[in-house]
């Protein structure tokens, strides 16, 4: 029994680290910063959720487990509201989000396009 | 009143569960510690339903695990883009309007817009929502509107008075 535990917490703990990989990716691929907003998005739910969930396990039935489950609750409050505070700022700094039209806007594809071919020099 | 001892119950039960302890010294910091608080809130006037909103946190309750269940949908999406080759985003700045009645619910429905990956609510503003979404998948999702009318059954508007103007 303590086995399985073991082994279903530690699969939480891995993907969940996994999530937090790929939405560090996501933050260095995405072209702007509201795209790259998306990016910690994953970072912020999936990857910390499943986290927790692997600790919850680790824990079992204890006060620890209170704790852990507040800070989770207390991070789902927070984090969109820290993420709605950047988007202001951004915005209220000038920065446009990219967008992709419907009718393609020439210039927002060029650029769309330059910023794909400076990720792959690096 | 009710929402006075509903916030000491609530802060009653977060200091026992924090502590852990049940000594009679520690329990009486926390009585203290619990009545100066609430005592503080009421003199500052933020116990209300806005403040406080013990109205809607049953059916809260049944709209979280929904709301979990189209996160991990959307964090599959959003990660599967990031992971593609050719990153697929087709990113749009939509305009919205919300049908909450009060500014508890906006404010419930645009965190929650912006907890799901792929959908980043930008401004609020009277129940006008402008989100800049990064997918297909999101933007459809965003546009059915089954977010928008969970949470307005959430907030309850038939038992619940319009106070969205009440502070302005």
């Amino acid at each position: 029994m303590e086995l399985l535990i073991d082994v279903i917490s530690w699969f939480l703990l891995i993907v969940g680290s996994a999530f937090l990989l790929v939405g560090a990716i996501g933050l260095l691929r995405l072209p702007d910063i509201f795209s790259r907003m998306h990016g910690a998005g994953i970072i912020d739910t999936m990857g910390t959720a499943m986290l927790f969930f692997g600790m919850f396990l680790q824990a079992g039935f204890t006060i620890v487990s209170i704790k852990l489950f507040l800070i989770l609750l207390f991070l789902m409050f927070t984090s969109p509201t820290t993420t709605h505070a950047l988007a202001r700022a951004a915005l209220d700094a000038g920065l446009k989000p990219l967008v992709d039209d419907d009718e393609p806007d020439a210039k927002k594809l060029a650029l769309l396009k330059k910023r794909k071919k400076e990720r792959k020099r690096l | 009143m009710l929402h006075a001892l509903s916030l000491g119950g609530v802060l009653g039960l977060l200091w026992l569960l924090l502590s852990g302890i049940f000594e009679g010294w520690l329990l009486a910091l926390g009585l203290g510690s619990i009545i100066v608080v609430v005592t503080f809130a009421n003199r500052m006037d933020v116990i209300d339903r806005e403040g406080h909103p013990i109205h809607i946190s049953w059916r809260a309750l049944l709209y979280w695990p929904w709301l979990a269940r189209e996160i991990v949908k959307a964090n599959w999406d959003v990660a599967r883009v990031i992971l593609s080759p050719k990153i697929p985003i087709t990113p749009k700045v939509l305009r919205i309007n919300a049908t909450q009645v009060t500014e508890l619910g906006h404010v419930f429905y645009a965190n929650s817009i912006t907890l799901t990956p792929g959908t980043v609510t930008l401004s609020l503003k009277n129940g006008a929502l402008i989100v800049h979404s990064l997918t297909k998948f999101a933007e459809k999702g965003l546009l059915s509107g089954e977010m928008d009318r969970r949470v307005h059954a959430v907030e309850g508007a038939d038992d619940n008075t319009v106070i969205s103007n009440e502070h302005v």
